[in-house]
């Protein structure tokens, strides 16, 4: 159970069962859907840019807890941030559920996001993990398509 | 205790071992399956997952190898005693498919990469023939994609309509719809026997029926069905049927195409290329006779001796006694995972087969499916290719653990064990 318990922080099963800022952004100038075929995890992420800055940022959509939580936890933590500054945590983000994150290297700047560090364990799950991610990235660069993680 | 139970570990040792099936005793026929002695997760394995595939007796590995080692060689061309001998186990496994089906000729089997495979050669050849524009293909709407995409292939190439037979809410093909979809313009059905999605067991015998008062040749998707039902292709009529060898204990890449001589013979080849000539000149080729005429190049060798022994390894422990088995099973877990709270069953027909489809509270598949496996229990999650089916009950996916001959109640037990811990994580 102890890996189990580690993929599944209750700080990642409180976020899948209430998501934060899960509703469609009125204000969005920017949206993008990412679709995992394999599993049917499917959302759509909202950004509202100002310049190089978001302002706001909300998802909606369907999926497993890790994919759910995991877009929770990137709205929470990216609300404020410049492009550049998303890149870097997303970067960071991915090293971190891919174990290409040194465990004692800098997590200071994915704080809460820190919790997905048990995804590395589960190499399936990074898809799931990292869903809502490309679907920001995409979102980002103003691409239409849908993203896919296969 | 029997000498069988004092070797299980000890988390499965029952008080009182009792098989499933009268005629089938799963502990010995589990010591003929290598694969399920191994540990996951620091577990015992418990595979629920042969709906997708299933595990391969040590006979089977043993007839591959044995081809490989001592038989190899090309076939149908050789004058040489190797091609001759590897052409006579070829052949051979050809007549046991024959008579596993009650095919009324050994060449109305094609040998094909699968199911899949043969869908699309059907859907390629017959269907590029027969089918036109304003025509109707007739499906039903538990298929799995590979017997649905080839047909959409094909009714958009020869601008064709695609029409859905619809289901019940517990997956039951609704037979008087299906009925009123067949017409004068429908030119082929394609249904199939079981689904993987759902378990449900469709009325075959009647879609035939009713299909053949208007003269439509009617394709059965055999691929869940083979494993677990004794079929006989003569008496259900079909013109149709295919399989994949791998769910049936026998080795990937390796399917088969049934179909009556008369449609097969009047049908243009799939592919062209060695073997499935007579004689060629660069100004007119003679095509083979059946079934070489739709196995062009050199066939997958290994895989149909493979599947030869598959087959012998199913008759040596009877269809009858595997379906009486597995349906024993398939009822207590149904029992037994309806009793877990939160528990919603996708496919509640009364005529299943081999596939328990499930939902948990608010937990989506995969999740389920992760902390299973960490049980060392093996289920899939998903669409199972079967989106269209997912949509019609408005979920995204569900959890599917899947029946073979080897499976015990205690592993049935094991998953509902499992299925605590999921409730628990998620509690």
């Amino acid at each position: 159970m102890s890996d189990l318990r580690e993929l599944y922080q209750e700080v990642i099963l409180e976020h899948s069962k209430a998501p934060r800022n899960y509703r469609e952004l009125s204000t969005a100038n920017h949206r993008a859907e990412g679709y995992n075929p394999l599993c049917g995890d499917h959302f759509t992420v909202y950004l509202d840019l100002e310049g190089d800055s978001i302002r706001d940022i909300t998802f909606q959509g369907s999926g497993c807890a890790i994919s759910k939580a995991s877009a929770s936890l990137m709205t929470q933590s990216l609300k404020g941030k410049t492009r550049a500054e998303a890149d870097r945590v997303f970067d960071q983000f991915h090293k971190l559920v891919t174990g290409q994150s040194p465990a004692n290297g800098n997590r200071a700047e994915l704080g809460k996001l820190s919790v997905f560090s048990g995804v590395s364990e589960f190499p399936v799950r990074v898809k799931c993990a990292t869903l809502a991610w490309h679907t920001l990235h995409a979102a980002l660069q103003g691409k239409q398509q849908t993203v896919s993680t296969e | 205790m029997t000498t069988a139970a004092k070797r299980l570990p000890r988390e499965f040792r029952p008080a009182d071992v009792r098989d499933a099936g009268a005629e089938i005793d799963v502990q010995k026929v589990r010591r003929d399956f290598p694969i399920l002695r191994q540990r996951v997760h620091g577990r015992t394995l418990v595979y629920l997952d042969n709906a997708a595939t299933s595990q391969k007796p040590q006979v089977v590995i043993d007839a591959i190898r044995r081809y490989y080692e001592r038989d190899n060689a090309n076939i149908h061309r050789g004058v040489h005693f190797l091609s001759e001998h590897a052409t006579e186990e070829y052949e051979g496994a050809r007549r046991k498919v024959q008579s596993f089906f009650n095919a009324a000729d050994a060449s109305e089997i094609i040998f094909v990469r699968g199911a899949t495979e043969a869908i699309n050669l059907v859907a390629q050849t017959y269907g590029r023939t027969n089918v036109h524009a304003g025509d109707e293909v007739l499906i039903t709407a538990m298929e799995h994609h590979s017997n649905i995409v080839p047909w959409q292939i094909l009714c958009e190439e020869k601008g064709a309509r695609l029409r859905v037979a619809p289901i019940s809410d517990s997956g039951e093909l609704l037979l008087e719809d299906f009925e009123k979809l067949l017409g004068p313009r429908t030119k082929i059905v394609a249904v199939t026997q079981v689904s993987n999605a759902l378990g449900t067991i469709t009325p075959v015998q009647r879609i035939i029926e009713m299909a053949h008062r208007g003269n439509i040749p009617v394709l059965v998707d055999g691929a869940q069905a083979a494993p677990h039902l004794k079929v006989d292709v003569q008496a259900l009529g079909c013109d149709f049927y295919v399989f994949s060898g791998h769910k049936v204990y026998g080795p990937t890449g390796i399917g088969v195409l049934y179909g009556k001589s008369a449609l097969l013979d009047a049908m243009p080849p799939y592919q062209g290329g060695g073997d499935m000539i007579s004689s060629v000149t660069f100004e007119k080729t003679i095509y083979n006779k059946l079934p070489y005429k739709f196995e062009a190049g050199t066939p997958h060798v290994a895989g149909v001796i493979g599947l030869g022994a598959a087959i012998e390894y199913v008759n040596g422990l009877g269809m009858d006694n595997i379906a009486a088995h597995e349906h024993e099973l398939l009822a207590y877990a149904t029992e037994t995972v309806s009793a877990i709270p939160g528990i919603r069953l996708i496919g509640t027909a009364k005529e299943k087969a081999g596939v328990l489809s499930f939902l948990l509270d608010s937990i989506h598949p995969h999740d389920i499916g992760t902390i299973l496996d960490q049980e060392g229990i093996a289920i899939r999650t998903g669409h199972h290719c079967a989106q269209p089916v997912m949509q019609r009950f408005g979920i995204a996916a569900t959890a599917r653990a899947s029946f073979a001959l080897y499976n015990t109640r205690e592993e049935v037990d094991a998953l509902a064990e499992g299925m605590q811990k999921v409730r628990e994580v998620f509690a």
